[in-house]
């Protein structure tokens, strides 16, 4: 039973949706004040590296180690993320163009896979790793064993992210400043709200949450570090928040079905069912592009509940 | 005001623009300096640590490099996609003026190929390919004799029958890994299946683990693989049954699971080219490595290969190497059972680079 193909696919989809889902949830926050930050995928990559080197230089009890390397991760994404933040908030230059620069900076082919050279990362599993926490025999149960009890310490942290960051937004004070800042900014610096400050915030926040998106990969999923671990998931995890209408329990969803998706073709081959796999593959990132296309009108954007000074810079000044 | 601000954002993304730029070339290519020595370079299609085929490749750089010394000034290329900027990548090493450039992923050759045909005075070596001309040479090792001996420490290590193995694309050189495999599997197991999940990418931790997983629930007790990150070890370690790694010796990743992996021996050579490429003595060639020439062979082995195990293999081996024992000889049968190689006959190595059906008892599709 557990081993049917809709439960495996379900509980991968779970446990690969999860780096997209913290991912995700960052990103919504900077949107959702108003920054577009589209280095997900640099930040994402800085947090696994950082999170490794982590787990592999420091010498303590495990959980603690672990714990360290998420902080790690965390904090090396939201320093990716204040580069970004003083370019778009304190600069104003064009919040596309930095996005992509720090993706390109940070990613594949930059600083991340320059320190894993540099600290010698490569080439070996991690030390220690997220693991099950709950027990066999809860682990064995039909289909809520695999889907829910068989999933490492993150996923269940990231499910109390997705009920802190919703409650945060819809039911604090702050956060209806939050989403005042990304919808009206000028009503908000009325009001007395800090448009900068909160940008800043939020954004650093974003980076925080993608880091530790990362660190899912180099800790849990995949424990070791290669160049490009994450291989995309920060750029699915930007078109996420758009399919999510940038909505924290939506994102939770959307992520899961995006993990299974990338799940489901290894899964019917396991299965005997071959379908071309190139398709598959290639679908999350047709549904990224569109809804990227989608988001970069402005008139589609507000349909689609996008908060209306989106990658927009503020200037008290200018009316 | 607003356009002021934004010019004055602007260089600063150039100038991240330009430390990624520096970030690129820095990360992607590095180089033993020294003057006046042939230069020689290699490209890998993963990273060249990637505990795997690239790093096979890389050690035989290093060899080269360690027994040249300043004779030689050796770079590689990391990373490089199985696209069009191989071909931007090669004419970049040669304008750097290295002299014989080794290329060590299939999908490579029809760049080489285009290459070798403009640069007459380059000396370019083709890994795993089959398009030979006066100044490219093709050079691979007989992996499918190594992996026919790590095969039979799966079909001994499977209780349930079935062997799960994780394989990139449907090229040949593929099928014929996966067909040995099988074959020596069998050898031990009569009967075993060989489960094949297709990932269609040589190098990817995220798709090799999700394969992985799917032949474990798929009903594999044993894991296997063709292709070159140890993400799969890490899976069958994590769950508890033994796997076989392939071209590196990998069992730091699975210390509990590891039964071997056939693996590769490049350094011997690519010295022997190099040196001829250096002494204008370079000739093209089509050459095959084996067990004999220690091209390929057997990684150690894991706790779990029992000393009977240890024993069958070794006179396989023995045997391989003396040839009275082939595994591409009849009869053997397709998925469906035909007869695809009658008794007393034996596959060429022309037949094995052409081969593009599976053996009996291995389960999944031949065109990925």
């Amino acid at each position: 039973m557990n081993n049917s193909l809709v439960v495996v696919v379900i509980a991968s989809g779970v446990l690969f949706g999860t780096p997209l889902l913290y991912a995700a949830l960052g990103e919504l926050l900077a949107e959702r004040s108003g920054v577009l930050n589209l280095g997900v995928e640099g930040m994402m990559l800085m947090g696994a590296v950082t999170g490794f080197w982590t787990v592999e230089r420091v010498h303590a009890a495990r959980p603690l180690v672990l714990a360290a390397a998420v902080g790690v991760a965390a904090l090396a994404g939201a320093a990716m993320a204040a580069i970004h933040a003083f370019l778009v908030i304190t600069l104003r230059a064009n919040q596309i163009v930095s996005g992509l620069a720090l993706t390109i900076f940070a990613g594949a082919a930059g600083l991340s896979s320059y320190l894993g050279n540099d600290l010698h990362l490569s080439g070996k599993p991690a030390r220690y790793q997220f693991q099950e926490i709950f027990p066999k025999s809860l682990r064995d149960l039909p289909i809520v064993g695999p889907v829910i009890f068989g999933q490492p310490l993150l996923v269940y942290a990231s499910w109390a992210c997705v009920v802190l960051v919703a409650l945060y937004l819809s039911r604090t004070r702050v956060g209806l400043n939050v989403r005042a800042v990304g919808e009206s900014p000028a009503a908000a610096d009325a009001m007395g709200v800090s448009v900068p400050r909160y940008r800043y915030a939020h954004t650093l926040v974003g980076g925080a949450f993608a880091g530790i998106g990362g660190a899912t990969f180099s800790l849990s999923i995949t424990p070791q570090w290669v160049d490009g671990l994450t291989e995309g998931a920060g750029w699915i995890a930007i078109a996420l928040v758009i399919f999510s209408f940038w909505r924290p329990t939506l994102c939770l969803v959307g992520a899961y079905f995006f993990g299974a998706f990338k799940a489901l073709p290894f899964a019917l081959q396991g299965h005997g069912v071959t379908v071309a796999p190139e398709l598959f593959q290639t679908l999350p990132y047709v549904a990224t592009i569109i809804a990227l296309v989608l988001v970069s009108s402005r008139a589609a954007r507000l349909r689609f509940g996008a908060p209306a000074a989106l990658g927009l810079p503020y200037a008290r000044e200018e009316r | 005001m607003k356009k002021r601000r934004f010019a004055l954002g602007l260089p600063f993304v150039l100038a991240a623009a330009l430390i990624l730029a520096l970030g690129v070339s820095n990360g992607s290519a590095r180089t033993q300096k020294h003057s006046a020595a042939i230069k020689a370079a290699w490209i890998y299609v993963g990273p060249h640590n990637d505990g795997g085929w690239s790093q096979s490749h890389d050690k035989g750089r290093l060899y080269v490099q360690s027994k040249l010394g300043s004779d030689v000034q050796t770079t590689f290329k990391e990373n490089v996609p199985e696209g069009p900027q191989v071909a931007q990548v090669i004419e970049g090493l040669i304008r750097d003026g290295n002299k014989i450039i080794f290329a060590t992923s299939f999908g490579f050759q029809g760049a080489m190929v285009a290459a070798a045909k403009k640069h007459p005075d380059v000396k370019f070596e083709m890994a795993t390919g089959t398009a030979q001309s006066k100044n490219m040479a093709e050079y691979f090792g007989a992996g499918e004799d190594a992996i026919y001996l790590s095969g039979m420490a799966a079909g001994a290590a499977t209780k349930k029958g079935v062997i799960g193995y994780v394989v990139p694309f449907a090229i040949p050189e593929v099928i014929r890994h996966a067909n040995a495999f099988a074959l020596g599997a069998q050898a031990m197991h009569p009967g075993v299946k060989v489960r094949l999940i297709w990932t269609n990418s040589w190098f990817s931790p995220d798709k090799e683990t999700q394969a992985a997983q799917s032949l474990h629930t798929a009903g594999s007790d044993v894991l296997g693989q063709n292709v070159d990150s140890p993400a799969a070890g890490q899976y069958a370690e994590k769950k508890g049954i033994p796997w076989v790694g392939y071209d590196s010796d990998a069992r730091k990743f699975a210390p509990k699971q590891w039964l071997t992996a056939a693996i590769y021996n490049w350094g011997p050579y690519y010295l022997r080219k190099t040196k001829a490429a250096m002494g204008g003595t370079w000739k093209t060639n089509f050459y095959y490595g084996n067990l004999k020439d220690k091209m390929v062979g057997l990684a150690p082995y894991g706790p779990k290969v029992t000393a009977k195990t240890k024993k069958a293999i070794a006179t396989k081996r023995a045997a391989l190497i003396k040839g009275t024992f082939y595994e591409f000889a009849g009869p053997l049968y397709d998925q469906k059972g035909k007869l695809r190689v009658p008794k007393g006959k034996r596959m060429s190595v022309k037949d094995l680079y052409g081969m593009t059906w599976l053996v009996k008892g291995v389960v999944g599709s031949a065109k990925g």
